[in-house]
């Protein structure tokens, strides 16, 4: 009996050595690399991904999108709104070991607005100082009110990377990047994959299911779809919508779809250079008729399968910030022609500058021949992005398609475009009214107040339309049947915290 | 032999500078702003003002050029605008990885083409013949983008035999490496295999009229002998010279079948840099695939002189 009861101990621990329990790995396809891998310096949507589950940040965003606390356990704002202290959650370590603490918060912040590389300083703009108010509380000192800051926590801005690290690798920390996430980096090949695995002292481990996570960059849609239908991936982001019946109709896949909370829309040229000097430009009842001539839903249907919604706001019409007194205007031709007669004029040329890949080009052939019926003549331009940011910051164009990928906070997806000193206003559109409502919403901590203030900004752009706004896209995931747990966040993040693979 | 390939390789230098002058130039004719793509969606003014100075980007053209040239001369090849990675170690990181591709596309198209062109011209004007021909052809027309994503829906998503995409390095894991490789190999080999198909052809035919193949004939040597022996050695010459030139359209052919396949090589490599202006890593790759050409064709010419004793007499 004693030498069966060895046998069987000997045999059972042989067993677990030859097969230890399988580590869950899970691969997700995306549809670009990312860039360098240091959130101060970082500028890519997939970079964003991969950072949801390698580094925390102070504040986190819900799927009604509301701020959560992440790393930061509460917060308040002073009464005056210029400041604002932060209380950092208890026992977090980095990857490194390091323990993440107000002194480490403090050192990111600052590393954010001073490091020569970084492109986190005019998202920390309104900073004049951050300091460590105790052990575990983090005061912001702003040099005037801005609530937005808060959003600003909520993404890159947010993201506490280890102080001892950043300090050894400097601007260089993309190498080899430490932060306090659920996932720590392993290894990471150019254009091909970007490794994490497990982080066994994170703070929230009990909800991290998945041992090893790789990242996989496939920008073709119809090789990524494949790649997940074939078991080489179980996850996917950015499906094309044209895929959306594919992945429906397989009975081993599941998908999910959300508004983002971005845009996309036309930028009318009104003050930046020379060509600005025209009819389109100069008189916003062509405008006013251009946008009438346009069939939303129609374009939706056709070149997105339903997936998208129309707007004509900076914010999808499912948002709590959108204007409902202004709702997507139907097609009108009549009275779009009748905006151009008063005009003086019965046609009108535009040139349109749109970017060169399909869908984009699809979506304005549409356009091009749904507002030939009013009265416009629009000859297509199609460049390559580079070439289209470049001529949309010098004023070298007329009109120009560009979409936003959109904040949080309603602030992000305006502010900056429409103000007149704003950073990436390449209408040169310039109102002090709408520049005093912006700037009143982006000093208020009320809600109301600042909704009432995006309320009036948005009756006075949808009159005088700098920017024509044409809708939203969805976020689409597909992933495998034995996937569970993901939750879709109109940020188009992929949050691993509850996820499984069965 | 060793002085000959000296001074090829002396005649090489001006050739690679005057290609990296080009390059640099209509680079900068380009329009678009690299800075203004790696500043982010924000663009800040402070960021871009800093990396343009960080990159030289408000220096002369000339400047630029030459403190490129400086770098690559002390083997640095800059840094990418995109990455913040050293070009060259890029270089090194992706190169192996479309020389496996190269050679393993060359192996399919040698495979194939050689053989059905010998085949081709030996049974000439037959049915043989005829279904090469169409062969050829098809593999010439058919679209690599259009092939590969027919064989990714039909080996990896229906039959499930190789995966779609993605690449492993043959030290790591050769089975898995070679496996990613096959079908992009393949998609790649097979454009070639009907160009070297037709010559081999071509060649093999004017060999096989020649008076020296008729007197092996008339020897009494046997079919195969004549053919393999005699008549496909000196065939071999133009074959030669073709595939090394073919070995352009290799490169060229990669760009598209990397982006296809998600193979993280020199193809897709540039590909990406072309498009968010990564200049340095454009001219870095650039000036690597001239030198890849001038080696190929210095390797074709030593190689005739091998496989042709009558040249030994010219160096």
């Amino acid at each position: 009996m004693k030498r069966f009861t060895k046998l069987t101990t000997v045999l059972l621990a042989g067993a677990l050595f030859a097969f230890p329990a399988l580590a869950v790995d899970l691969r997700i396809g995306l549809q670009d690399d990312a860039d360098v891998l240091d959130p101060a310096q970082s500028r890519t949507f997939v970079g964003r991904i991969v950072y949801t589950a390698m580094c925390d940040k102070l504040i986190d965003v819900s799927p009604d999108l509301k701020f959560a606390p992440q790393l930061a356990t509460e917060w308040k704002w002073s009464a005056d709104g210029k400041e604002l202290v932060m209380k950092i959650r208890d026992g977090v370590k980095f990857h490194d070991g390091t323990a993440l603490d107000a002194a480490a918060v403090v050192a990111t912040i600052e590393r954010n607005m001073t490091l020569p590389e970084s492109r986190r300083k005019s998202e920390l703009a309104s900073v004049a100082k951050v300091e460590a108010s105790g052990p575990l509380e983090v005061k912001f000192t702003l040099k005037a009110p801005d609530v937005t800051l808060l959003s600003q926590l909520s993404d890159r801005a947010g993201m506490i990377v280890s102080p001892t690290a950043a300090k050894a690798l400097g601007a260089n920390f993309g190498s080899k990047p430490v932060c306090a996430g659920p996932f720590k980096f392993v290894e990471r090949v150019q254009q091909d994959r970007i490794v994490l695995e497990k982080f066994a002292d994170y703070w929230d481990k009990s909800k991290i299911f998945i041992d090893k996570v790789t990242y996989l960059p496939i920008p073709d849609t119809t090789v990524r779809l494949a790649n997940l239908r074939s078991g080489d991936l179980d996850f996917i982001e950015r499906v094309a919508p044209t895929d959306v019946a594919a992945v429906k109709g397989d009975s081993a896949l599941k998908y999910d779809a959300t508004v983002n909370i971005g845009y996309m829309a036309l930028y009318a040229n009104i003050g930046n250079g020379a060509r600005a000097d025209n009819p389109f430009g100069k008189d916003k009842r062509i405008r006013q008729a251009f946008s009438l001539a346009i069939d939303r839903e129609a374009m939706n249907q056709i070149v997105y399968e339903g997936t998208a919604v129309g707007g004509n706001q900076p914010f999808p019409p499912n948002s709590p910030w959108f204007n409902k007194s202004l709702p997507v205007p139907a097609r009108d031709v009549a009275k779009a022609k009748a905006l151009l007669k008063a005009a003086g004029t019965e046609r009108v040329k535009v040139e349109l500058q749109i970017p060169n890949n399909p869908v984009a080009q699809q979506m304005m052939q549409i356009l091009q021949s749904m507002v030939t019926e009013a009265g416009f003549d629009v000859s297509l331009k199609s460049t390559e992005f580079a070439t289209l940011l470049d001529e949309q910051t010098r004023g070298n164009y007329q009109l120009s398609r560009s979409d936003w990928s959109g904040r949080v906070d309603p602030d992000g997806n305006i502010h900056q475009f429409i103000t007149c000193k704003g950073g990436i206003n390449d209408t040169k559109y310039c109102n002090p009214e709408v520049d005093k409502l912006l700037n009143d919403a982006r000093a208020s901590t009320d809600d109301a107040v600042r909704k009432q203030k995006y309320d009036a900004a948005a009756v006075i752009l949808n009159d005088e339309l700098p920017v024509i706004y044409l809708g939203h896209q969805s976020w689409i995931w597909a992933y495998k049947k034995n996937v569970t747990g993901f939750v879709p966040n109109p940020d188009g993040m992929i949050r691993l915290q509850g996820v499984k693979k069965g | 032999m060793p002085v000959y390939i000296g001074k090829r390789l002396l005649v090489a230098i001006p050739t690679l500078l005057i290609i990296s002058i080009f390059v640099f130039s209509l680079q900068k004719l380009l329009p678009g702003d690299p800075i203004l793509a790696m500043a982010g969606e924000e663009r800040d003014p402070a960021v871009i003002e800093f990396l343009r100075d960080k990159y030289r980007l408000n220096d002369p053209v000339i400047v630029q050029y030459f403190y490129w040239l400086g770098g690559v001369l002390t083997g640095d090849f800059g840094i990418s605008l995109r990455t913040n990675q050293p070009v060259l170690e890029l270089i090194l990181e992706k190169l192996p990885v479309t020389i496996q591709l190269a050679v393993m596309a060359m192996f399919f198209a040698m495979m194939i083409g050689i053989p059905i062109g010998i085949l081709a011209a030996v049974r000439k004007n037959t049915v043989v013949d005829y279904f090469a021909n169409v062969l050829a052809l098809s593999g010439l027309s058919i679209p690599n983008f259009w092939l590969g994503i027919m064989l990714i829906l039909l080996i990896s998503v229906q039959l499930g035999w190789l995966p779609a995409s993605g690449y492993e390095s043959i030290f790591v894991d050769p089975v898995r490496s070679l496996q990613t490789m096959v079908m992009p190999a393949f998609v790649l080999g097979n454009a070639l295999a009907a160009t070297l198909m037709r010559h081999t052809r071509s060649a093999m035919i004017g060999v096989l009229s020649s008076d020296y193949i008729r007197t092996a004939r008339a020897k009494g040597l046997s079919p195969r002998e004549v053919v393999l022996s005699h008549s496909f050695r000196n065939a071999l010459l133009p074959v030669v010279t073709l595939s090394a030139l073919l070995f352009g359209e290799l490169l060229a052919g990669a760009v598209l079948t990397e982006q296809i396949f998600t193979i993280p090589g020199f193809g897709k490599l540039i590909v990406d840099a072309v498009f968010n202006r990564d200049y340095a890593v454009v001219q870095g790759v650039v000036l690597c695939t001239a030198v890849g050409f001038i080696l190929m064709n210095l390797i074709a010419d030593a190689l005739y002189v091998l496989l042709n004793p009558r040249l030994r007499a010219t160096i």
